[in-house]
């Protein structure tokens, strides 16, 4: 079981720690810069804080070891636009090609060391094998023309926010794009497919409701044990695919609510996966102001609704698509909220431990050792 | 007659039942629904009289390109949808 979690806040990069059974705020970094995405090497030697300064743009920190000083290391950078390219998405806006935000960072497999996947908006995936000391643009997908029909969801340019690397199959990765589907390749980048069959968007005329390129995955997230098992949290219901993304099926009356931004699955049972559900896309708040967390272990015929020690009146807590993570045990869960509340369980959602009502606005949340 | 239909997001807001239209442009469409929906203006388009950055028109399943003129031609058949875009979140 893990003992740390990285919360990347509004206001800063918190460290929890569980100490004597119980969870702690350990530390703050980066105070008051907002941190949208963080991870910690799986040998737990290195940690990456990607901050979104603003007016000054986005920025990557990097520690090594966990008393380091930070430094500020390379960002994405995307190539100068081709003199006389005129690259419009979908809506007739000018795409940037500059960096917008850093929405998404994994670490390569365990043998390749240093090397770091990046998703980004406006749309660009990034590789870096120096551990972010440098990034290349993976210019096979951001040149796919099926690029300019992607848009922006929660943001004004469209963003690569899941990153999935299959386990056996090294040259296998997947994407989730908000919004743009769900694309996949078999040879490591050098070719991309879109694969959202099934997926449907309720925020489009109905004649484009099934296209896949106009999908909007809010979180895609691929089982360790059985890589061919996805969910996905979309803007219009919880999917799931069983073929590798080939298709999808939608999980239809999810209780009490299919609408929400994280997933989280089990890593070795295909058929159990956490969502936080909230009131459709135009509330956005807690049904019944109850936070609840609600889990399927049938592969989604069934969902329980788990709500034993989170509040339950009043409660206006939003939950964000990198705010939900599930350890390697699949018994230890957190997730934190909108309005700076962190919960864990360690009993697989059956019961909640508040670590913390007062935290900045909650970006990311990340198991650690 | 082209038909314009509104995002159900917004008819929490105001009441904007599908309507058909005599019209050959878009701009033409919203202004002969705005003449009998005023309120409807308003959340649909800016102080200018442009497309709110949030929102999106598709005719025919395709967004209309010209987002401040709505110039946009519509045919006797067309379907119009006044929808949310989801980059506003």
């Amino acid at each position: 079981m893990r003992t740390h979690i990285l919360v990347g806040t509004r206001k800063g990069l918190f460290t929890i720690e569980r100490r004597r059974k119980r969870w702690k705020i350990e530390r703050a970094d980066h105070l008051a810069d907002a941190v949208s995405i963080t991870l910690r090497d799986s040998a737990g030697e290195v940690t990456y804080a990607a901050l979104d300064h603003g007016h000054f743009g986005a920025k990557l920190h990097r520690r090594v070891g966990k008393k380091g000083d930070w430094e500020e290391i390379g960002v994405p950078v995307y190539p100068a636009k081709p003199e006389g390219l005129l690259d419009e998405d979908s809506h007739g806006r000018e795409i940037p090609w500059s960096l917008k935000k850093i929405w998404s960072l994994v670490p390569g497999h365990e043998e390749q060391e240093g090397r770091l996947w990046c998703g980004t908006l406006p749309g660009g995936l990034f590789r870096s094998d120096d551990a972010g000391s440098s990034w290349q643009l993976v210019e096979s997908l951001w040149n796919h023309p099926d690029r300019k029909q992607w848009f922006g969801g929660g943001a004004d340019w469209p963003g690569i926010h899941s990153i999935l690397l299959h386990p056996t199959e090294r040259e296998r990765i997947t994407l989730g794009v908000s919004c743009g589907g769900v694309w996949v390749t078999h040879d490591e980048g050098a070719s991309w497919n879109v694969r959202a069959q099934g997926m449907r968007a309720a925020y489009m005329p109905p004649e484009r409701a099934f296209d896949p390129l106009i999908q909007d995955p809010h979180c895609v997230v691929q089982c360790p044990a059985a890589p061919e098992r996805l969910w996905a949290q979309h803007h219009n219901g919880i999917f799931r695919s069983d073929d590798g993304c080939e298709s999808w099926v939608e999980i239809e009356d999810a209780q009490p609510s299919s609408f929400g931004f994280p997933v989280a699955v089990h890593p070795h049972d295909p058929d159990t996966a956490w969502f936080v559900p909230a009131v459709k896309d135009e509330h956005r708040v807690p049904v019944d102001a109850k936070v609840v967390v609600s889990r399927t272990t049938d592969g989604g015929k069934n969902f329980e609704v788990l709500r034993k020690g989170l509040p339950q009146e009043h409660a206006y807590d939003l939950v964000w698509r990198h705010a939900l993570d599930v350890d390697s045990s699949g018994d230890l869960l957190a997730f934190g909220s909108t309005t700076g509340s962190l919960w864990v369980s360690e009993d697989g959602g059956d019961h909640w431990e508040t670590v913390s009502e007062h935290l900045p606005p909650i970006a990311c949340v990340r198991f650690a050792e | 007659m082209p038909t314009v239909t509104f995002t159900p997001n917004l008819q929490r807001h105001v009441d904007c039942p599908p309507q058909h239209v005599e019209a050959a442009s878009v701009r033409a469409a919203l202004e002969q629904v705005f003449a009998g929906n005023a309120r409807a203006r308003g959340y649909v388009l800016d102080d200018d009289g442009a497309l709110r950055h949030h929102m999106i028109i598709f005719v025919d399943g395709a967004p209309v390109r010209d987002r401040r003129g709505l110039g946009d031609a519509v045919r006797q058949d067309s379907s119009i949808y006044v929808m949310q875009a989801l980059s506003g979140g």
